[in-house]
């Protein structure tokens, strides 16, 4: 296994108390493995993004641990964090536009960059991956400005699996790009990981459909929490959670017309995480929810590899 | 109703204007009532733009847009027809104000006249239409609502008003899966009170989800027109057939077409004049036949 | 933070009350404005307490501090304590003149020119940045010196139509950023007109930066019409806390060791100045959730 996450608790810290973000995360990531983490706004999924790489200020780390490649990783410690950035886990941000710094041509702030971490350039490998994401070499002597969103973004992901890190975490790295940008983009990463430039990949994503081309597993979070996790096809065709039946229902296709099929979005919202309900989180809006629902539902292996957190799954 | 006749934007740059890009060039489609188009592009495609000129935010280089006959007027009586949401709801309220105060402006600039009780019965009906509760959402401010709340808020205020034509900008980009369908079920639902809703977005599968016709847009032009199956059913255009391969589906995998760029026939920029291959099916290619 | 959006809904009573609370809360604010309030009420209820003109000449000349002098006296036997009441009212007041005026065309030209864009802006902003390279000073001291200025009020009008360029920019800039936002195309579309737009739309969501913006300009108007009071520019009529500077400086004050003569004024003016720009840091932090301290 090349990553195990157990009982990870992450809050926030905010005036009116603390915010559960994470609430008690468990799974595994194996090795060469690419994990889709969906999920709606506020679900956590940023947050457990972030947590693997860097937390925030007002984050703090409460309980549970995170253990990559047989090594704790000392999440909740900022300094201690450092050494495991860039070479073990790297993480490719949802602006790339934002994450270049504008005043520097490409060149020099990859090799400041790499100085920083106490490496060296190593051109030739550098321009071999520029060409493997379809960036020509020109590049790097422009500013990122002079870049499109997709270049800059893939311009991003080159640099950030470098020092081909262990696990990379790539966080809404499509949402702002156009469809045919966005199928590049996604193509890239597949390439990362059969080049073995990172060894394993959690791709945060709100589109389900983008996530099924490009992950081998899936998994679906609510309020904090696991619901779903299965190998993508299961989770497409097959899926044993509520929340994910009724997720997947809402999707509209190329295709699907109102007039023919009208989709029924989930009534009601999330629930707040800074108060959230006992029992199953969902429990609100489910609409085959039961009695037993007012307590927690454990995550069960129901099938190889298909974890669920549901009474009634 | 509303019609486009050979609409050219151009927007002027660097010092004094000295320079000018082509944002639309030479957009021509017609929205009746009760249908719904949608606009469909990429960035850069000028969808946004062409929706900002049919509301009166900018005007229009060269060319014409009439709504019923008279040609856009910004003004009072204007927007008494003809309104607009846009993409960011947070950003569509005002954030130092209750969301509830959109409502008040309209009853100042419209409707002065109509007692305050009669008003607010009103409001609470078009909510209902809107499937809001009244008590939930009034009386909030943007930040204690959510996205989907606030679009929602927002088609029950072009509802107070004698409404015959909707620009719906990107409304349902920043909403999330479980709400948005929603949004979309009420924009559809809107023709069947006669409304027309210009639908633009760079989301195929929503544009094909609502539209009766679709107008696809490249850099400016548009390179594609017709009845929604029509135009994704069977694509003409390279173009068109390259943006619905890009389109990541659940039950099939990436296919690829031939990029357009590499379109021996197709010049970067300027697509050639728009052909009816069928009827009311238009496509900017002259070169039809001879493409596989 | 998505996170943070959908889980945290703050009330908006709750934020104005949380700015209060942190207002209370910030030792600077409360240091800065506790200052300024002080010398205020000094300026406003001193004259009227200690009686006699300012400018009378006394019996006793040069004396130290005193029971009957709290501040002793000048050369002349003029009472320090009553010229610095009397003082403070009059650099009051060229604040409030110099400061109001400069923020008004600050607005006007800010906001004009931020929400119009285009021809407009290219206009005002010329004139703007022509404004901000003239050295307002040069021009001060040329404009006293041919026309002689007699009053306080006179003396802030000037400083008000030469200190509002930077203002103007940064409301500029400010307007320019508010005005692509979609509430106010959505206002556009409500049927409001131009000014509407700009004071109900547009100024409500940058009322904590026009504050700071005029407690700047406050603050910067004194500074100036002390210099100019300083170098003998000042009115030729009453008192201010530069002219008795600017006294004590002509008649050898330092020279003579009669501290008390100078001391006063220079200490108020740097003690409302610096006391205007501590609150302003402290404004910044009660209005900028970033920058509070946690």
């Amino acid at each position: 296994m090349s990553l195990q996450v157990s009982e990870l608790r992450v809050y926030y810290r905010t005036l009116k108390g603390e915010v559960r973000a994470l609430d008690g995360m468990t799974f595994e990531l194996g090795d060469g493995e690419i994990l889709g983490l969906v999920g709606e706004s506020g679900c956590g999924k940023s947050t457990l993004g972030k947590s693997l790489i860097r937390m925030d200020g007002r984050m703090r780390h409460v309980g549970g641990t995170v253990v990559l490649d047989g090594q704790e990783l000392p999440i909740g410690d900022d300094r201690a964090m450092n050494d495991f950035r860039f070479r073990e886990v790297s993480l490719i941000p949802q602006y790339a536009m934002s994450a270049l710094n504008p005043t520097r041509k490409l060149r020099k702030m990859v090799t400041e960059l790499l100085r920083s971490r106490g490496s060296a350039v190593d051109t030739a490998e550098l321009e071999r991956r520029m060409d493997q994401v379809g960036l020509p070499r020109e590049v790097l002597d422009r500013y990122p400005i002079e870049l499109s969103g997709g270049m800059k973004q893939r311009m991003v992901m080159v640099i950030s699996t470098l020092l081909d890190p262990s696990l990379l975490i790539a966080d809404e790295v499509t949402s702002a790009l156009d469809v045919s940008t966005q199928k590049a983009v996604a193509r890239a990463l597949l390439g990362f990981r059969e080049s073995g430039y990172v060894k394993s990949m959690i791709f945060v994503t709100h589109d389900i459909a983008l996530t099924h081309h490009i992950a081998d597993t899936i998994m679906v979070m609510y309020a904090g929490r696991l619901a779903e996790k299965a190998p993508a096809d299961v989770i497409v065709k097959a899926p044993r959670h509520p929340y994910t039946k009724l997720l997947l229902d809402s999707l509209p296709e190329v295709g699907v017309r109102y007039a023919d099929r009208r989709l029924e979005g989930i009534p009601g919202s999330p629930p707040s995480l800074l108060d959230p309900p006992t029992g199953c989180r969902f429990r609100a809006r489910c609409p085959i929810a039961g009695d037993e629902c007012a307590q927690d539902p454990p995550v069960a292996e129901l099938a190889p590899d298909h974890h669920v957190a549901c009474w009634k799954a | 109703m509303l019609r486009l006749d050979d609409v050219t934007k151009e927007f002027r740059i660097g010092a004094f204007g000295g320079k000018s890009v082509t944002a639309v060039r030479e957009v021509s489609f017609e929205v009746v009532p009760g249908e719904v188009v949608s606009l469909i592009g990429e960035s850069g495609s000028g969808k946004s733009t062409i929706g900002r000129m049919i509301l009166g935010l900018n005007p229009v280089t060269r060319g014409s847009i009439t709504f019923d006959g008279r040609p856009v007027r910004a003004g009072k009586e204007y927007y008494r027809h003809i309104q607009g949401i846009f993409q960011d709801p947070f950003s569509s309220f005002n954030p130092v104000f209750k969301a509830d105060r959109v409502y008040n402006m309209i009853k100042e600039a419209y409707y002065p006249a109509v007692p305050r009780a009669e008003w607010a019965e009103r409001v609470e009906a078009a909510l209902r239409d809107v499937r809001l509760n009244p008590g939930q959402v009034l009386g909030k401010y943007p930040h204690q609502l959510s996205g989907g709340q606030l679009q929602r808020l927002l088609i029950a205020r072009a509802l107070l008003l004698d409404i015959k034509l909707l620009v719906a900008d990107e409304i349902t980009s920043m909403l999330d899966a479980s709400t948005r369908i929603d949004v979309l079920n009420l924009l559809a639902e809107l023709k069947a009170r006669g409304l027309g809703v210009l639908y633009i977005t760079h989301d195929l599968s929503l544009g094909t989800y609502l539209a009766e016709r679709t107008v696809v847009l490249r850099r400016g032009s548009v390179v594609e027109m017709g009845l929604t199956g029509r135009v994704f059913g069977d694509p003409l255009h390279p173009y068109t057939r390259e943006l619905l391969s890009a389109v990541p589906r659940m039950n099939q995998a990436w296919d690829d077409a031939t990029p357009v760029d590499s379109c021996v026939h197709h010049e970067r920029g300027a697509s050639g004049a728009l052909i009816e291959a069928e009827p009311g099916h238009f496509v900017a290619c002259a070169r039809l036949d001879t493409c596989p | 933070m998505t996170t943070l959006q959908e889980t945290e809904p703050r009330e908006r009573e709750g934020v104005r009350r949380e700015a209060l609370h942190f207002a209370v809360r910030n030792g600077k604010l409360m240091a800065g404005f506790g200052i300024v309030v002080v010398l205020l009420v000094l300026g406003l209820v001193g004259p009227l307490l200690a009686g006699g003109t300012p400018n009378d000449y006394g019996t006793r000349p040069m004396s130290p501090p005193s029971a009957e002098h709290w501040l002793g006296t000048t050369t002349f036997g003029q009472d320090i304590f009553l010229q610095f009441v009397h003082g403070l009212r009059a650099t009051f007041l060229v604040g409030v003149i110099g400061g109001g005026i400069a923020a008004v065309i600050g607005m006007l030209v800010g906001f004009v020119a931020g929400y119009r864009g285009g021809a407009v802006d290219e206009v005002l902003n010329m004139l703007t940045n022509v404004i901000l390279v003239i050295p307002t000073l040069a021009v001060l001291l040329i404009i006293n010196a041919y026309l002689g200025i007699r009053s306080v009020a006179v003396q802030g009008l000037f400083i008000g139509l030469t200190q509002w360029p930077w203002a103007a920019r940064a409301i500029r800039a400010q307007t320019f950023s508010l005005r692509t936002r979609e509430f106010v195309d959505l206002a556009r579309m409500s049927g409001s007109g131009t000014w509407r737009i700009i004071s109900r739309e547009i100024a409500p969501n940058m009322s904590s930066y026009l504050f700071m913006t005029f407690i700047l300009l406050f603050g910067g108007a004194i500074l100036i019409a002390s210099s100019l009071d300083f170098i003998g520019l000042g009115p030729t009529e009453g008192v201010s806390l530069g002219l008795m500077l600017q006294n004590a400086n002509q008649w050898s004050a330092l020279q003579l060791g009669m501290w008390w003569w100078f001391v006063p004024p220079g200490a108020g003016i740097t003690a409302i100045v610096g006391a205007l720009y501590v609150a302003n840091v402290g404004l910044d932090e009660v209005f900028n959730p970033k920058l509070r301290e946690t």
